[in-house]
């Protein structure tokens, strides 16, 4: 089996996660800037965490022979600081051009205030003036209906090309609204909320897997770095085969995040 | 698959969440107090599990989901509490 970790935030996991997803068949991690858990306070501090992302957390992978790739933005859980966030945006360009960026992302929205709105509005314009590609995160729990109505509205309202964006944390209530839109989607296989093997597999025959993908999302809560490679082996069981299995765990990934020049795999 | 292999692959795990699911309103409806969003969300959405109609997983999230499309004035929690508060059923 061979797979593409398409959304982890290795920065909070420890060095055996690197070892185990290598020997179950990881070819490639990319990790989107996220919320620390804790509110940073300073520019300064993300551009801390943009280096961390861009130099050290490549080295760290590339220790176990793993390419590394990330995704640049201020998190929406800490877009109510509106003035540190215009200034987190404007650092952004300093490290667009290194080797790993893929592009913006994950912006988004947490509680769907206007803030971060504008905030995510921003990004938005960002990744259209550098080129880049997006990746969005949708609300939690009661908020993620309502926050993807509002994200589909927003994108489709500064004419964003759907193909070059991927809309992650989707579930039975939200998948159809951005496949049909034309939206890239990704499943989050989380062991509480989110999503879990079995009903992502139902969305994938639901749904079809041409423009989905599913990750682990795996940061510094209950999440299993594991989860993709574990629901591949359920696919198994449920029949799917081996071709099937690997266009939607590596070949969709390789294909949406192809269309950033920096995603080269030897 | 089969209706009989997707039995076979996932009745037992459902079997024991079912009973999980009772013995979790057993426990609450134990306690003493009433029902908030969350518990009035949660028998709505139960409702949901012997319709006829297929995309219950779907009809069950929506039910837990805040239905309105009007932005916040501001975000004051990060938090998500798993029902929308102004749920009245």
């Amino acid at each position: 089996m061979r797979y593409i970790e398409p959304h982890a935030h290795m920065v909070s996991r420890v060095t055996d996660d690197y070892v185990a997803m290598v020997t179950a068949g990881c070819r490639a991690v990319c990790e989107p800037a996220f919320w620390a858990g804790f509110d940073r306070n300073s520019v300064e501090g993300f551009r801390s965490y943009f280096a961390q992302l861009t130099e050290h957390e490549p080295k760290r992978a590339a220790n176990f022979g793993l390419p590394h790739f990330c995704w640049l933005c201020i998190n929406p859980k800490e877009a109510e600081d509106t003035k540190l966030a215009e200034e987190v945006i404007a650092i952004i360009p300093e490290f667009i051009d290194r080797p790993n960026v893929l592009g913006i992302g994950e912006i988004g929205l947490n509680k769907n205030s206007r803030n971060e709105i504008s905030v995510f509005e921003q990004h938005v314009d960002l990744a259209r003036r550098l080129n880049q590609l997006i990746l969005v995160h949708t609300p939690h729990l009661e908020d993620k209906l309502k926050g993807t109505r509002l994200i589909i509205g927003l994108l489709k309202n500064q004419q964003f090309d759907p193909g070059r964006v991927l809309i992650d944390h989707v579930e039975e209530h939200t998948a159809p609204l951005v496949l049909e839109a034309g939206f890239w989607a990704g499943i989050t296989l989380y062991p509480q909320s989110k999503c879990t093997p079995p009903r992502a597999i139902d969305m994938i025959e639901r749904y079809g897997g041409e423009r989905l993908w599913m990750n682990c999302a795996c940061d510094w809560g209950p999440s299993d770095p594991l989860s993709v490679p574990k629901t591949a082996i359920e696919m198994r069981k449920r029949g799917h085969t081996e071709d099937a299995i690997d266009f939607l765990i590596y070949r969709n990934p390789c294909r949406f995040l192809g269309q950033s020049p920096v995603f080269e795999l030897s | 698959m089969t209706r009989e292999e997707a039995l076979n692959l996932y009745f037992l795990d459902a079997r024991a969440r079912l009973i999980d699911l009772a013995a979790f309103l057993d426990r609450v409806e134990r306690c003493p107090g009433e029902d908030d969003f969350r518990l009035r969300s949660f028998r709505a959405a139960l409702r949901h599990l012997s319709e006829a109609k297929t995309e219950k997983a779907r009809a069950v999230l929506t039910t837990l989901s805040d239905p309105t499309m009007e932005p916040l004035p501001a975000a004051t929690t990060k938090g998500a509490t798993g029902a929308w508060p102004q749920f009245k059923g």
